[in-house]
């Protein structure tokens, strides 16, 4: 016995160090057919720890204060040693971690990773993914410059939408009539605290929830079906060292990517930094055109396409609510008798064509001044995007399928 | 002959030319090299000299001017007028409260203004102002109307008024020399181009460095790939 096994021994004696390495990497089975799609959720992990290091170093000069926090930022980028770095990683990370988050969404919906036995890696994932949208929300706030200020008084301004409570109600969020020095400050303390514990804890419960019932394959079928005499799966891998060696790959090519923006353009055009968010922020002058970031605009535009009635903006909002929160019950929504894509019939391939097309469009016209012809698209788009989900439970029953294969195709 | 000359002659004078259109102004395009140490030096004199009498860069450090070639000694003794510090960030003697009184609004900080406005914005800006005796400064601008800055360059490029032509329902609008400053229009045009250069300069002074290490970065990635990608086809050859 070397020294380090006795020591492995004595940890093991009192902590499960062996049992959890082999539980959760060197034997935890994965299916051998992953493609492209898959790689997003190791690096929707790597994002996360690159916003958390890169975050806590801006704490560091940051300062929550509505009179220092634009200047703080300007200081960040001027005269702390690599603090531009810092602030275009953590800046950027915000837009990485929504395409890659999108992505793996989006591979969920092909392969139907939320179906049976999946249901609650589906839904701590949604709860993951409301979580990220409040963390961009609030860490949105903290520049403090004019699309900070003003994306934030918009956003805030829906909940005084909400009938009898409501002015009540966004008051109560702000800490003030208006966003103000209140406000930033509680939003520093949940974007640098409360959400990021909320975050890892969610992110726990899906990888467990994940690695209790076994990878969903671009198949669909369960590679626990067929078992060799150890117990093993036969299309399964150790996940450590085949899927490891193989993110690395993708976490490279990823690099490159986060890299290229990072260092030839951080702002990708007014997309991840806004160019008004370089002016400080102003409570008397408002934008003439406020939009949010790009990964909240698939929202914003249904929000905007529902026309006010009876003098409230109220059905707007509850629409951009609903269009979230539909996500949570795809689960049950989805009758359809085989998982993946590749053994679905034509109904299902055209309707999730139709939502992609909607929910990118959407993110597109959200962008956008409200003109009648976009509104009009907006209102379109909106209809697909919902049918999507509540024809699914009857598209999804007549669609003719595929026999699925008994074993993994390669 | 002579018709085409006197032609040639009004579109000289006619430099800038700035179509006006209902949703704003066609902007010029600015042309400007921040790679151009000269340029930049020459913007850094323009600005010290005649935007940092009203406005602040307050985010900006006058010895960061080290990155475009200029000394501790050269700062002190071109670009330091009233007793501040190489080390010290670039701030105005200007009151901002008697600021807002003198001109309606107090002069924005110019540190990030081309992050906010753009070089093209600037360069036609500056170039857009034109004399007009309904404003209290007796200046407007065609890229920001009603302006409260006056026109603070009007020496070196002389008065320029607003020509309003009509053809059936369009108007098109044309900026006139009617007075040539001590600078011709080119020389003017060159001088605000230097200016602008040294706003998106300092704008993001790290920029020029930035894309240097980016492309180390990026080939250190790409060989990183080359071992990745052999590793795991090594490791994967076993899968079936």
């Amino acid at each position: 016995m070397t020294k380090l096994e006795k020591l492995v021994g004595w940890i093991d004696d009192r902590f499960p160090l062996t049992s959890t390495w082999k539980a959760h990497l060197s034997e935890y089975y994965a299916p051998k057919n992953f493609n492209f799609w898959y790689f997003f959720g190791s690096l929707a992990l790597l994002v996360l720890v690159i916003q958390i290091v890169t975050g806590i170093f801006l704490v560091m000069n940051y300062k929550p204060d509505a009179a220092l926090a634009f200047a703080s930022v300007e200081y960040i980028m001027r005269d702390v040693p690599f603090g531009w770095l810092i602030r275009y990683m953590h800046s950027t990370g915000a837009s990485a971690f929504f395409i890659v988050v999108y992505l793996h969404m989006m591979r969920g919906l092909m392969y139907g990773s939320y179906r049976k036995p999946r249901e609650l890696i589906w839904i701590f994932g949604m709860c993951i993914y409301l979580a990220l949208m409040a963390e961009a929300f609030m860490g949105y706030l903290l520049p403090w410059g004019q699309m900070s200020y003003w994306g934030a008084q918009v956003i805030v301004n829906l909940f005084s939408a909400v009938p009898f409570v409501g002015e009540e109600l966004s008051i109560w969020i702000r800490g003030d009539f208006v966003i103000s020095d209140a406000t930033l400050n509680r939003f520093f303390s949940f974007h640098v605290i409360a959400v990021p514990l909320v975050l890892l804890g969610l992110i726990v419960a899906h990888i467990i929830a994940l690695h209790e019932v076994g990878s969903n394959n671009p198949d669909g079928v369960e590679i626990k079906k067929h078992k060799d005499a150890n117990g093993i799966p036969l299309d399964g891998i150790p996940f450590h060292p085949y899927y490891t060696v193989k993110d690395i790959v993708g976490v490279i090519v990823f690099l490159m990517v986060f890299s290229a923006v990072v260092f030839f353009a951080p702002t990708m055009g007014g997309y991840f930094l806004e160019d008004n968010n370089f002016i400080p922020a102003d409570p008397f002058k408002t934008p003439p055109h406020i939009a949010p970031v790009w990964y909240f605009t698939p929202f914003y535009a249904i929000l905007r396409a529902v026309p006010p009635m009876f003098g409230s903006q109220f059905p707007g909002v509850i629409a951009m609510g609903v269009a979230v929160v539909i996500l949570f019950f795809l689960p049950w929504l989805d009758q359809g008798k085989v998982k993946s894509i590749r053994y679905r019939g034509a109904i299902y391939k055209t309707w999730l064509t139709l939502f992609v097309i909607s929910f990118v469009g959407l993110g597109w016209l959200g962008i956008q001044p409200a003109t009648p012809t976009y509104t009009l698209m907006a209102r379109i788009l909106s209809g697909v995007y919902f049918a999507f989900f509540f024809l699914m439970p009857w598209y999804t029953k007549i669609d003719k399928t595929k026999p699925e294969p008994d074993r993994v195709t390669g | 002959m002579n018709a085409i000359k006197k032609l040639l002659m009004l579109a000289l004078f006619m430099v800038p030319a700035v179509a006006l259109a209902n949703e704003g102004v066609a902007l010029d395009k600015a042309h400007y090299d921040i790679h151009d140490q000269a340029s930049l030096q020459r913007g850094a004199k323009y600005f010290v000299n005649y935007c940092l009498n009203c406005h602040s860069a307050s985010y900006m450090r006058y010895n960061r001017l080290h990155d475009i070639g200029l000394t501790d000694d050269q700062i002190k003794a071109n670009l330091l007028f009233a007793g501040e510090k190489v080390g010290e960030t670039m701030d105005t003697a200007l009151n901002k409260k008697e600021a807002k009184s003198f001109f309606g609004a107090t002069p924005p900080d110019l540190t990030v203004i081309a992050r906010s406005r753009g070089a093209d914005w600037l360069y036609t800006y500056l170039r857009g102002f034109y004399k007009d005796d309904t404003r209290p400064t007796g200046w407007n601008n065609v890229a920001f109307d009603k302006v409260g800055m006056p026109h603070v360059l009007w020496q070196l490029q002389g008065v320029q008024e607003l020509e309003v032509e009509k053809h059936g329902e369009h108007e098109t609008h044309k900026l006139v020399l009617v007075k040539p400053g001590t600078m011709k229009p080119a020389e003017y045009d060159a001088m605000v181009g230097d200016l602008v250069n040294y706003l998106v300069w300092m704008g993001e002074p790290v920029q020029t460095k930035r894309v240097t290490i980016g492309i180390f970065v990026l080939v250190f990635l790409g060989l990183f790939f080359v071992v990745a990608y052999y590793l795991k086809k090594e490791f994967w050859k076993d899968v079936h």
